[in-house]
């Protein structure tokens, strides 16, 4: 055996401090700002299957998410962000990465139908997420237009289920693209809110942008 | 079963950043890392969902630095004919202009090892992985790795003044 127990500890101690810099914050920092170029290269090359990031909004915090085919996912900040993405993960793709790029014409859209210059979306929608009578309901919730209302009734019909008031209510509760599919256009019959996924507070909220109540 | 049970690969990239970063520096220097890096975890993205969810994503993501890393000594060494140890040492190890003066003359001395011996050291000191995974990761048997690290650490002893 050659050398001295105490070098080769002095060694072990210098390798395991690498040669990173002079302190672990120092590696954070460049590690930080490497991950921050990876985003922005792998949006450019497109080569994650959903793109998130989280943007200021009257509703607070919202957290978007986009697949090539478009906005697939919109969440409040009460939910947790990563059982969100989680559920992304197992429903669409695990290639999910954090960069602002592919979802700034959703952030645009947004900021200008908050700021009341915008009526209609453009950005196209993935809708994968939403089969069978939730899609109905929900593709015709997206034709009602700005500043109108339906009752739960009357969008079970247009789904094509009249007496689905109940299961159209269901559907419109677990709407995976708030704000941007209007499920708060959606009302009881007599003008009552019912209900939101979103909590009742944004409802009015977003009814009173619009100049609905 | 079909549900991969990956975690988002977002989670992944911040989980083991740092520790790649760290393994990349070590190994192939501050101003080659940002390229080494990217090409790590554009490697790891492209190959994730075929990933097993128990897998030691840790030990995979280092794994595929490492032959980052070795790749691009290899495309220097190429550039460079004919090699000469002591250019590869300043290059990687002297452009660390933060290091702590203490431990400049040891990094030198691990750039200055044989490509194996140095991997292994690397990858069990910076990289934290059992002879098990450093083995796979350079492609020698269990036995092999604990040798070189053995060697390695042997030729830094004498090297490095204590």
């Amino acid at each position: 055996m050659s050398g001295t127990p105490r070098a080769s500890a002095k060694i072990e101690a210098g390798l395991r401090r690498g040669a990173a810099g002079a302190g672990a914050a120092d590696t954070e920092r460049q590690a930080a700002r490497a991950a921050q170029r990876l985003g922005e290269r792998i949006a450019a090359e497109d080569l994650a299957d959903v793109s998130y990031t989280s943007v200021d909004s009257p509703l607070g915090r919202l957290l978007i998410a986009a697949t090539s085919r478009g906005l697939v996912r919109v969440a409040f900040a009460e939910e947790d962000p990563d059982a969100v993405l989680e559920r992304l993960a197992l429903a669409l793709s695990p290639r999910i990465v954090e960069t602002a790029a592919p979802l700034e014409p959703v952030r645009r859209e947004l900021e200008e139908y908050f700021a009341g210059r915008r009526r209609r979306f453009e950005i196209s929608l993935d809708w994968t997420l939403i089969g069978g009578f939730r899609r109905r309901v929900l593709r015709a919730t997206s034709e009602i237009p700005f500043g109108g209302v339906l009752s739960y009734g009357e969008i079970a019909a247009e789904a094509g289920s009249p007496r689905g008031s109940r299961a159209a209510g269901n559907a419109l509760g677990a709407n995976p693209i708030p704000i941007v599919i209007p499920c708060h256009r959606v009302l009881r019959s007599g003008g009552a809110l019912g209900g939101y996924g979103g909590g009742l507070e944004r409802k009015r909220l977003l009814l009173e942008l619009e100049g609905a109540r | 079963m079909t549900v991969s049970g990956l975690p988002p690969f977002q989670r992944f990239l911040d989980a083991n950043r740092d520790a790649v970063w760290r393994l990349l520096v070590s190994s192939v220097g501050p101003d080659e890392a940002e390229d080494c890096f990217q090409e790590t975890f554009i490697a790891a993205l492209r190959a994730y969902p075929n990933l097993r969810g128990d897998s030691n994503m840790r030990a995979w993501v280092l794994t595929i630095a490492h032959r980052k890393a070795t790749d691009h000594h290899r495309a220097r060494a190429r550039r460079a004919l004919p090699v000469d140890p002591e250019t590869l040492a300043t290059s990687a190890a002297g452009a660390v202009g933060a290091l702590a003066p203490r431990d400049e003359g040891l990094w030198q001395a691990v750039h200055g090892l044989p490509l194996r011996q140095r991997s292994a050291i690397i990858l069990r000191y910076v990289g934290d992985l059992p002879h098990r995974d450093i083995a796979a990761a350079i492609g020698c048997s269990e036995e092999a790795a604990r040798r070189s690290l053995h060697e390695g650490l042997s030729n830094l002893r004498k090297a490095v003044p204590a």
